[in-house]
Order: structure tokens, then sequence, then C-alpha cells
């Protein structure tokens, strides 16, 4: 056990190596943020002072080693634009972000597990069907359009919500609903798939032939065994949902970090979106890594395996 | 129980037929069938130039709801028809979508088979990218390359043709890995047939199929990827026109003028619902191991 959560550690870390050497090349070797930030007719003492001041008149190779440094002292660096200190100014966005993301997270495991598993239960007949239409629509929707299509209807036709901005706590439930209806309806997918898996095992097939209910079945043996990819798909859902923000706070003005990201995009305040992009990485990596060690602990097949399915 | 197992034991091409397609199959490939129609006659069939303004005629109402038949999908903040804009917009999103998933297929294929081929160190550094892209937020890194590159539009392509390229190289890799064990494999390479020719005349013609269904997986998510980087203002720039910045520069007329925005949403959800369809379609008929 020991081994394999080392494995998993070492793999993660290096993981984040590479994402942090592709965030660094991509942003730094994409422009020079001099003449972005200065604008084309700056004086060309004013852009020397402003590379010498960034480090920016350094060999790449030594930014690279200073950024590493810096980014393990927690020194994510200052924006270019207000010269504020990146890490707060990021980090008070997640509590906002978090409190759309798991609220979705929420509802799309309470609608879509149990769809796909009415699903997989009368797999064939018009409710699976149905169902599973559904399902596909609720992911083919891009989460604009669905945000847009419900501020049309809550909040400009019924007037009973707000179209954007955080300043009450109902505020909130359609942001949750847009960010939600993507990831459950991928998640019914999936369950009903898992469990149409688990249902064609030869286990279930001895469970019922000795005469079990088929509740029994299904509960006993089924669900368990279903679980086990469940949890895995449920710990990726983390980065779909991290993505999902960027469009639905846009949408709905929430200010978290998909905004902030936007708005620095915008602005081109690289600090910030380099800071961004490495902690939203660094979440998806710890819930990967989560889901990999949680799956160890459920699945003892995997502990000493390979790769496994994934 | 005895429903599920039943169910087991007859495949469903012996209940069907191979010739039958399903209804729903059908309408998915009738809009598909048009929405290409519709990009390849953009040029002859929109009734106004995109940018020709009108402003006597601004933010008038579809045809039917109290618009008239000048404009049928009704009319922009500056009078440009809608019907010719969301006509241009959907040749220029599906060209996009269609070149990114050429790009992103052909990459991910060329690396699988380079790490099924090479083995060893090779293959070892190529998985670890995989993963690295896999725990990489796509859109998040799209943004940040898109913001500081600018935005043309051969870098748009290049850069959602590297969507999903991390799926298709784990598909193309299991694949031929596979394929390499298998009879026709041995025969060819002791018939001496080298790599190249083994790889591309009988093992990728071989997995093409399964490498297509992968892509229609990852076309309809690349239409949404293009649509919400437009939607967001960094993706297709104007003068040109995608279907996602329609809806990004509707938007502010919400209330006022909601067919600005409705219009192309309708037809980004029906199209990649259209192709979600026929795509997992294709798969239950040609590889049901896949997702």
């Amino acid at each position: 056990m020991l081994g394999f959560v080392l494995r998993r550690l070492a793999r993660a870390a290096l993981t984040m190596l590479i994402v942090v050497a592709i965030a660094f090349a991509v942003l730094r070797l994409s422009a020079d943020p001099a003449t972005v930030i200065l604008g084309p007719d700056a004086p060309p003492a004013a852009i020397a002072a402003f590379r010498h001041a960034w480090g920016l008149d350094r060999p790449l190779w030594m930014q690279f080693g200073f950024y590493i440094a810096a980014l393990l002292d927690g020194d994510f660096g200052r924006s270019m634009i207000n010269g504020a200190t990146v890490l707060p100014l990021v980090l008070n966005r997640v509590p906002t972000t978090l409190s759309i993301m798991l609220p979705a997270l929420l509802l799309a495991i309470g609608i879509g597990v149990p769809a796909g598993m009415f699903a997989a239960l009368r797999r064939n007949t018009f409710a699976d069907r149905a169902v599973m239409i559904a399902a596909v629509a609720g992911f083919t929707v891009p989460s604009f359009v669905l945000g847009l299509v419900l501020v049309l209807v809550f909040a400009v036709e019924l007037g009973w919500l707000p179209s954007g901005g955080n300043d009450h706590w109902y505020s909130a439930i359609l942001p949750i609903v847009t960010l939600g209806t993507g990831a459950g309806a991928v998640l019914a997918r999936f369950t009903r798939s898992a469990m149409v898996e688990v249902l064609g095992q030869p286990y279930i097939l001895t469970a019922s032939a000795k005469g079990l209910l088929w509740r029994v079945v299904i509960r006993r043996h089924a669900l368990p065994n279903a679980a086990i990819p469940l949890v895995t798909m449920i710990g990726f859902m983390v980065g779909g949902l991290l993505a999902g923000a960027v469009v639905t706070e846009s949408v709905f003005s929430w200010p978290g970090l998909g905004r902030l990201m936007v708005t620095s995009v915008g602005s081109r305040d690289l600090a910030v979106v380099q800071c961004i992009l490495l902690l939203v990485s660094l979440m998806m990596v710890a819930s990967n890594l989560t889901v990999d060690l949680v799956y160890g602990l459920i699945d003892p097949r995997l502990r000493h395996g390979e790769r496994g399915r994934l | 129980m005895s429903e599920q197992s039943g169910e087991a034991l007859v495949a469903p091409r012996l209940r069907r037929g191979p010739t039958t397609i399903p209804r729903g199959v059908m309408m998915a490939l009738a809009w598909l069938a048009l929405m290409l129609a519709i990009a390849a006659l953009a040029d002859v069939i929109r009734p106004y130039p995109i940018t020709a303004i009108d402003l006597g005629a601004r933010l008038q109402p579809p045809f039917g709801f109290g618009g008239s038949a000048r404009h049928l999908l009704g009319t922009d903040e500056l009078g440009r028809d809608v019907l010719s804009r969301l006509f241009v917009s959907i040749r220029l999103s599906l060209l996009i979508a269609f070149g990114a998933t050429t790009l992103g297929v052909l990459l991910g294929a060329f690396l699988g088979l380079v790490a099924a081929h090479l083995r060893g160190l090779a293959e070892q550094a190529i998985l670890m990218l995989v993963d690295a892209q896999a725990a990489l937020p796509f859109i998040i890194l799209a943004l940040s390359i898109l913001a500081f590159f600018g935005n043309s539009l051969p870098l748009l392509t290049a850069l959602l043709g590297l969507y999903g390229w991390e799926r298709h190289a784990r598909v193309a890799r299991g694949l031929a890995l596979g394929a390499g064990a298998q009879g026709y494999t041995v025969a060819v390479r002791q018939l001496g047939a080298g790599p190249w020719r083994l790889y591309l005349l009988h093992i990728v013609p071989n997995i093409a199929a399964t490498l297509i269904v992968s892509a229609t997986i990852t076309f309809p998510e690349i239409i949404l990827l293009e649509s919400g980087l437009s939607f967001l203002g960094l993706g297709v720039q104007p003068p040109m026109s995608s279907l996602g910045n329609m809806v990004g520069y509707g938007r502010g007329y919400l209330s006022s003028a909601p067919w600005i925005v409705l219009a192309p949403s309708l037809v980004i959800s029906l199209t990649t619902l259209a192709v979600s369809i026929t795509g997992d379609w294709l798969r239950d008929r040609l590889d049901p191991t896949l997702g």
C-alpha cells in the first residue's frame, strides 16, 4: 500500500511540474508583456526598465528557476496592472467559486446517479430512452445558452430571481443549476453504463439464481460494484466544474475564480492568469490523486496492478 | 433478471436488421446534412452581406413575431440580418470544429502509435504528457494562450486541435498494442514490411473506425469549447462571426431582442446534440467497448 501511495504521489508531483513548465513556457514565450502592457508606442527606456523590474531580461531557464523557487516560497508574484500581491487576490475568489461549485456537484450527484440507475434498471424501455435523451441534451446544450435561457425565463419574464451578481443567497440558484445540469447529465450517462456493465456480470446471475430478491441483488451486489467507477468519475468532474465555472460565472457576473480569469485575460494580467492556471491545475491534480487513493482503498486489485483501466 | 439476460443473448443487430437506422439517428443525420448544406452554400443563400447595416430596421423581431419577411429571423442592434449572420457563422463554427478535430485525431493517433511502436522510455514520456494534459484545465489554458498570442483564426483552430489529443492517443496506443499481437501484423512484418508501411497500410486502416468514433466524441465538445471562448469574446473576433460570438454580442439585448441570442443558441445545441446521437449510434454499431 505504501508503494502504491508513493507511486501516485510521484506521478502527481511530476504532472504538476509539467503543468508549471507548460504554464511558464506558454505565457513567457507567447508575447512580450512589456510591449503588451506599456503599449507599442512606449519609449524604449520605459520598456527596458519594465523588463528589468520584472526580470524579463534574464535568460529563460533562469527565469524558470526563479519562478519555481518563488512558487515553492508561496510567492506567485504581483499583479502587473496594480501591483497587488497575486495569491491573496486569487485565494479570495476561491470560496466564491466553491459556493456554487459544491452545491452544483451535489445537484449533479443527486440527479445524475438516481437517473442513471433508473435507466439502467429499465434498460431498452421507453423510460430508459427518455432519460438518456434528456441526459444527452443536458450536456450538449452549452452552459452559456442554458444560463441565458434561465435568465430570460426566471429573471426577465417571471422576475423571480436576479439575473446576476451575488447580493442575496438566492442569487446563487441560477448559477448552481446552470453549472450542475451538464455535470449531472454526464454522470447520468456514466452511471447507466457502469450499472449496465455490473448487471451483466456472472455474480449477478449467481446472486439471483440462488434465489435472492431482485432488489437485494441490486442493493448488495450491483450498487457497491457500480459505485467504484462512479467515485472516479465524480473526482474527475471537479475539473469539469472548474472549467464550467469560467463560462457560468461570466454569464451571471458571479465574482469567482472564473470571472477573475476572464477579466485578467482581458487586461493581460499575466501574473494573475498564471496563478489561476496553477491553482486550478493543483486543485485538479489533488482531486485526481484523492480519487486514485480512494480507489486503491475500495478496490484492492488496483493497489497491485499496473495502471488500471483508466 | 430474466429480462436482462434475455436482452444480452440477442445481439441488437439480429433484431433490427443491419440496414435500419433508428428514427432519432435519421433526424440527427438530416440535421447535420442541413447544416453541411448551409455551410457549403452560405455565401449563395444568405439574403444580405453579414456586415450590411440597416439602421432604419434595428432590432426587428423575426417574421411571424411582428417582424417583416425581409428579415426572416429579425435584425440585431445595428440592423444586420440575423439569418445571414447565422448562415455564415454556421460555416465558420463547423470549419473550425472539423479542422480542430482532425488535427487532434492526427496528433493523438501519431503519438499513440509512436508510443506503441517504440515502447520503453518514449512511451513513458508520451504517457506522462497524456496524464499532464488530462490534469490540465483545458479552457483555462486555452484562455491564457489566446490572450497572449492574440486571436488569429489559424491559432484558434490549432489550439482547439490540442483538445482531446490525449484521449485519441490513449485509444490509438491501446489498439496498436492489441493489433501488434495479431496474426496479420506478424505476417506483414515477417514479409519484410518496414514500420511506416506496417502502420499506414495495415494497422491504421484496422483501427480507423474506432478512432473516428473517438473523434465523434470530441467533435461536439470542440464546438462547445469554440462557442464558449467566442462567447467570452476571446475566440472568433469581429468582423468574422461564429455561433458563440453571435450569442456573446447579443446577450446585451436579451430582454429586448432575445431572438439574436436564441437563433444561434438553438443551432449550437441541436448540432452538438445531433453529432452526439450519431456518435453514440456509430459507437454501438462499430465498437461497443469504447467508453
